[in-house]
């Protein structure tokens, strides 16, 4: 428990106590920190093949949460259905809740869009839009949201700054998108995540495709972003995952559909988790 | 400084008979559009001669007479100006159509009603030319004429809808509208694959950004199709410059600039050679290559402004 308070307390969330998270079968992490976000019993099949089976997971306000495990194992899905990216893909679908604060974003009333400025996503590869400038990358949320907003200065330069991106591109606002280093469009592209204010951020292996200097900067972006936001990310990179996060959730999947095998306070996933497999993946023995 | 050194490749025996063959595949079709052109140019170079640059701009299309009295007189100025008219009516309709259509099936229609819109479109768009041309004239000018009467109406205070004689078949605009269902199917089907080729996580982002489809659509799909698109338009615009036989059963062939697109009368440099082609005498006859000659240039010329239409756009994406 002390342990977990220091953690806290270096990404300056002190003041907050919270317990031991406990785990039982798949269901895990109860804290007593507000939710940001929680899952419950959710499944998801492609066509008839079932690739995540039960899985109960819950993301603690203003935290960053990690999706580890193997390749394969339904991380990088259970991701695109926290913001019913999930959809999209032709014979996808899903069974169970995801609840964000408590209500349930696959109910029918529910106007995904407008879901999803809420829950904003950054993908694998930056992905900036090739056709528009920084500049209107930052804003293009806000255009395709069709949100009134009258200080578009502000907020470019406000998300450009979250994003760490500012001091570097604040003189050439005007140029392509395309015309930034690998790292620096996915910083554009975080920046483009925040302009429409979301409060909640998923990150998918947001730093596979990047050198490690752009992937340490993005890891201080994280870092900051987590004063305010709550952030999911999936990596591959245990080193990350160890750096970044708060709490980790561990899937894998042997043969059958993806299983939740594990989830606590990454301190404790990477010293002493409960489950002999999340050591030996931690430890790099396998995956 | 060192000197540079030459770099030598050695290719296998394979390699150089395959090249071989890609080669001479290339240069058959260059060789074979040049020795049209020259044909084209060589027959007609006489009349080129003799009417000089009035050929392009004149109005008159005469034999003249057997004895020699009136002499023969040979211009396309109408037929050029029919061929453009009748090129853009096809293309101004159809290409938002054809935009429409492709939209809806990459983004809307089901995964069942996608493919078979595919490959009933593929089927469209090999239907020959001439089932067009009867089904424009057997069934759709009917249709058309009570548009075109609507349309003058409406607009015919506006010059290019006027219509002194009150008589709208066999039209222009009827004849474009026909080559507009010709060419339609062409562009959708190449506006389809190009959207279907946007990137998947751009499309991906919008929605994550709390886009709609018709914003994604907006922001990303239209601007990465847009020099793909252009380039199926020109090929349909292509199609519709040299179309022959259903503009030949469609029009009322009729030697007089009319840029009153409702009126029956009109026509175009393929359609006039293939209606005088069968009686034609032997210098009428160099005539109509000659005018075949500029329907040839025409279409060159259209398909390069296309294609670096399209290298520069696709040049700004990149």
């Amino acid at each position: 428990m002390s342990r977990i308070e220091t953690e806290l307390k270096t990404s300056k969330e002190n003041g907050t106590t919270m317990n031991e998270m406990t785990t039982s079968g798949a269901s895990t992490a109860v804290t007593e920190r507000p939710l940001g976000l929680e899952t419950r019993g959710v499944h998801a099949w492609f066509g008839s093949h079932h690739v995540l089976s039960d899985i109960n997971l819950q993301f603690p306000e203003r935290s960053v949460t990690g999706l580890i495990g193997p390749s394969g194992c339904g991380k990088s899905t259970f991701l695109r259905m926290l913001n019913r990216m999930h959809e999209f893909i032709p014979s996808a679908a899903m069974a169970g809740e995801v609840l964000m604060n408590g209500n349930d974003i696959y109910a029918p009333e529910i106007d995904a869009a407008a879901m999803r400025l809420k829950i904003g996503m950054v993908f694998q590869k930056p992905n900036p839009f090739p056709a528009m400038t920084i500049r209107e990358n930052v804003l293009s949320g806000i255009k395709l949201a069709n949100l009134k907003v009258s200080n578009h200065d502000d907020i470019v330069e406000k998300c450009l700054s979250r994003a760490g991106l500012w001091k570097e591109v604040k003189d050439r606002l005007d140029a392509s998108g395309g015309s930034l280093s690998g790292g620096q469009q996915q910083r554009l592209c975080i920046a483009r995540s925040l302009a429409v204010e979301p409060t909640i951020l998923l990150m998918d292996e947001p730093c596979s495709a990047l050198d490690p200097g752009s992937t340490l900067r993005i890891e201080e972006t994280i870092h900051e972003l987590a004063e305010k936001i709550t952030v999911v990310i999936v990596t591959h990179n245990m080193q990350q995952a160890s750096r970044v996060s708060n709490y980790c959730a561990f899937f894998l999947s042997d043969g059958g559909p993806g299983v939740l095998v594990e989830a606590d306070a990454t301190r404790k996933m990477f010293t002493n988790p409960t489950d002999t497999r999340t050591a030996d993946y931690v430890q790099g023995k396998f995956g | 400084m060192p000197q540079k050194r030459e770099m030598h490749v050695v290719y296998s025996l394979g390699d150089r008979i395959f090249r071989r063959i890609v080669t001479a595949g290339a240069l058959t079709s260059l060789i074979v559009l040049a020795l049209i052109g020259l044909f084209l140019f060589a027959r007609g170079a006489e009349i080129f001669r003799d009417m000089g640059f009035k050929f392009i701009t004149g109005v008159k299309w005469t034999a003249g007479s057997e004895d020699g009295t009136a002499a023969a007189e040979f211009s396309i100025g109408p037929m050029l100006v029919g061929t453009i008219i009748v090129s853009f009516i096809a293309l101004i309709v159809a290409l938002p159509l054809s935009i429409a259509g492709a939209l809806f099936i990459e983004f809307y229609s089901s995964q069942r009603l996608k493919r078979l819109l595919i490959s009933l479109l593929d089927l469209a768009a090999a239907i020959p030319s001439i089932f067009f041309g009867l089904w424009g004239i057997q069934v759709f000018s009917s249709m058309a004429e009570r548009w075109s009467y609507l349309l003058n109406s409406y607009m015919g205070w506006f010059p290019l809808f006027s219509n002194e004689m009150q008589v709208f078949g066999r039209s222009p605009f009827v004849a474009g509208l026909v080559l507009a269902a010709m060419i339609a199917p062409i562009i959708t089907s190449i506006s389809r694959e190009v959207y279907s080729r946007t990137p998947r996580e751009l499309v991906d982002s919008c929605y994550a950004l709390g886009g709609t489809r018709w914003g994604a659509i907006r922001a990303v799909v239209l601007p990465f199709g847009r020099s793909g698109v252009l380039g199926g338009a020109m090929l349909g615009l292509g199609r519709a410059l040299g179309e022959t036989v259903a503009v030949y059963l469609i029009l009322n062939l009729v030697f007089a600039y009319n840029f009153n697109i409702l009126e029956a009368q009109g026509g175009n440099i393929a359609s006039l050679i293939a209606t005088r082609f069968g009686e034609a005498t032997a210098y009428e006859l160099k005539g109509l290559l000659a005018a075949g000659f500029v329907l040839f240039l025409l279409t060159l010329t259209v398909n390069m402004i296309a294609t670096s239409v399209v290298q520069r756009t696709s040049k700004d994406r990149s």
